[in-house]
């Protein structure tokens, strides 16, 4: 009896991962890149981008991610701007997440040393192969740890997309949970969030490991 | 034959003269030690001369063709990038701390110009690196990191990544100067086999030494002047600047 009742709340509880996953893919796929061009901006000789970016960084690491999915979804439509909640939640997470991320890339970058720009540089490469080939290779091992801790925080982030009423992981099982005066569904959640950072763990232990073959 | 010319290079950083008028000329094939106390701009010539520096005054010519040029008016013009893209492809540097690529085995920091510069075949490359490499005494360190060469052996494998690029100048920023005395050696026997077979080089150092036994010129900068400049034998062994004096007495003191 009660191993069936938490086989049928993890099979509903399941159907909750589609938008938990979605969104954790969605953020990190279109966060990353998005961030790094930002760090580059950051990083850029141009007064107007240094400014702006570093204005977007302070107002999107200052603020509440659920203030800002609260203000894409619900503010915005003050401006004719609308979005579906799952996009509005994307969206919202994409641009919070470059944030972060690019304050990471930023540090990474700026943690490579000068020298490494001008032995590039009188060998002949541009600015663009230095980044490519030099820069942006030894920056991505100096980051992993950062950005593990982040991609970390995004999975248990995801939850607060039930404020704008998507049926996450987190969500379904509170629906359960008042329904059935139960709350081993809470316990099955959390049993999803522990396996999932657990996997992501490994995977940048992994990664770790794969840049372990130089030091410096 | 002149290969590169350098008049009234002027240099400030900020409001600090670093170079206050350097004329130089080098012929093809001189071997020209540059020595000074610390802070008399021996590294920033260099760096004017690669336009890591860009200089506020003055002007250099390499082979003939102008990277910077005197305007009538006394102001540096650079060339376009695309000209001087080419000049600089003529001139190699070594510098004091390396700056190898960390992330890339002895041969892939060898064959990264080559190929991304020079769009080299990835095969000639490896030849060529291969070549170098035992040219530098390092054929068996091919496929290993920077972090498991000694400071004498990743300066070896610098002077044969800044050779791949195939330079007619060899610019050295003291290139043994990080090195435990121990290693110097081996770095200087790799300078000393390639000025004889006649690359030009300019070699700012502190290893009077080698500037006595390889260098055709010796130059003593001092608060960015030329204060001296003469065969080895006229500058190590009859001084006629009080200055020059000065500094040889201490450093071989
Ligand atoms: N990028 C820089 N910014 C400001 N000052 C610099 C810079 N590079 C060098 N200097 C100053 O220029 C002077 C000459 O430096 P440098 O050419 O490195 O001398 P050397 O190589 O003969 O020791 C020094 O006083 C140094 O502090
Ligand atoms: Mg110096």
């Amino acid at each position: 009896m009660e191993l069936e009742y938490i086989i049928n709340s993890s099979i509903a509880i399941a159907k909750g991962c589609k938008i938990t996953y979605s969104l954790f893919f969605s953020t990190l796929i279109f966060s990353l890149p998005l961030g790094l061009l930002i760090a580059l901006a950051r990083i850029s000789k141009s007064n107007l981008l240094q400014a702006a970016t570093g204005t977007y960084i302070w107002l999107l690491r200052g603020t509440p991610l659920l203030l800002q999915v609260f203000f894409i979804y619900f503010g915005l439509p003050a401006f004719g701007i609308k979005f579906e909640s799952m996009t509005a939640a994307i969206v919202a997470f994409v641009l919070n997440y470059a944030a972060y991320f690019a304050e990471i890339f930023r540090s990474g970058i700026q943690s490579i040393d000068r020298g490494q720009y001008e032995s590039a540089d009188v060998l002949g490469l541009t600015y663009s192969q230095t980044m490519r080939r030099i820069i942006v290779p030894q920056m991505t091992k100096r980051i992993l740890p950062p950005v593990s801790n982040e991609v970390i925080t995004l999975v248990k982030d995801t939850a607060l997309v039930f404020g704008i009423g998507l049926a996450d992981v987190l969500r379904t099982a509170q629906i359960i949970v008042t329904r059935d005066f139960n709350i081993s569904a809470f316990l099955i959640a959390g049993v999803f969030y522990l396996v999932n950072t657990l996997a992501l763990t490994l995977i940048f232990r992994k990664l770790e490991q794969k840049y372990s073959y130089y030091t410096g | 034959m002149n290969i590169l010319t350098v008049k009234n290079i002027c240099k400030k950083f900020n409001n600090l003269e670093v170079l206050r008028g350097i004329d130089l000329e080098v012929n093809k094939g001189e071997v020209i030690a540059i020595i000074g106390p610390s802070g008399s701009g021996k590294s920033t010539l260099l760096r004017c001369l690669i336009r890591l520096e860009t200089i506020d005054k003055g002007s250099v010519a390499i082979e003939g063709k102008p990277m910077v040029y005197q305007d009538s008016n006394g102001d540096s013009i650079y060339s376009s990038e695309k000209d001087i893209r080419i000049l600089r492809k003529k001139m190699g540097m070594v510098f004091q701390n390396f700056n190898l690529f960390p992330h890339k085995s002895v041969l892939e920091n060898i064959i990264e110009a080559p190929i991304t510069v020079s769009n080299t075949p990835l095969i000639e490359a490896e030849n060529i690196a291969d070549q170098l490499l035992e040219k530098v005494g390092l054929a068996d360190k091919r496929d290993s990191y920077p972090c498991e060469l000694s400071g004498g052996q990743k300066q070896r494998v610098a002077i044969a990544r800044a050779l791949a690029m195939n330079p007619d100048i060899m610019l050295f920023d003291e290139p043994t100067s990080a090195l435990d005395p121990e290693l110097t050696g081996e770095v200087l026997k790799v300078m000393k086999a390639l000025a004889e077979e006649h690359m030009t080089m300019l070699v700012v150092t502190h290893e009077m030494g080698f500037a006595r036994e390889v260098a055709n010129k010796v130059i003593f900068m001092d608060n960015g002047e030329i204060i001296e400049q003469g065969n080895p034998q006229e500058v190590f062994g009859n001084p006629k600047h009080p200055r020059t004096k000065a500094f040889l007495g201490q450093i071989l003191r």
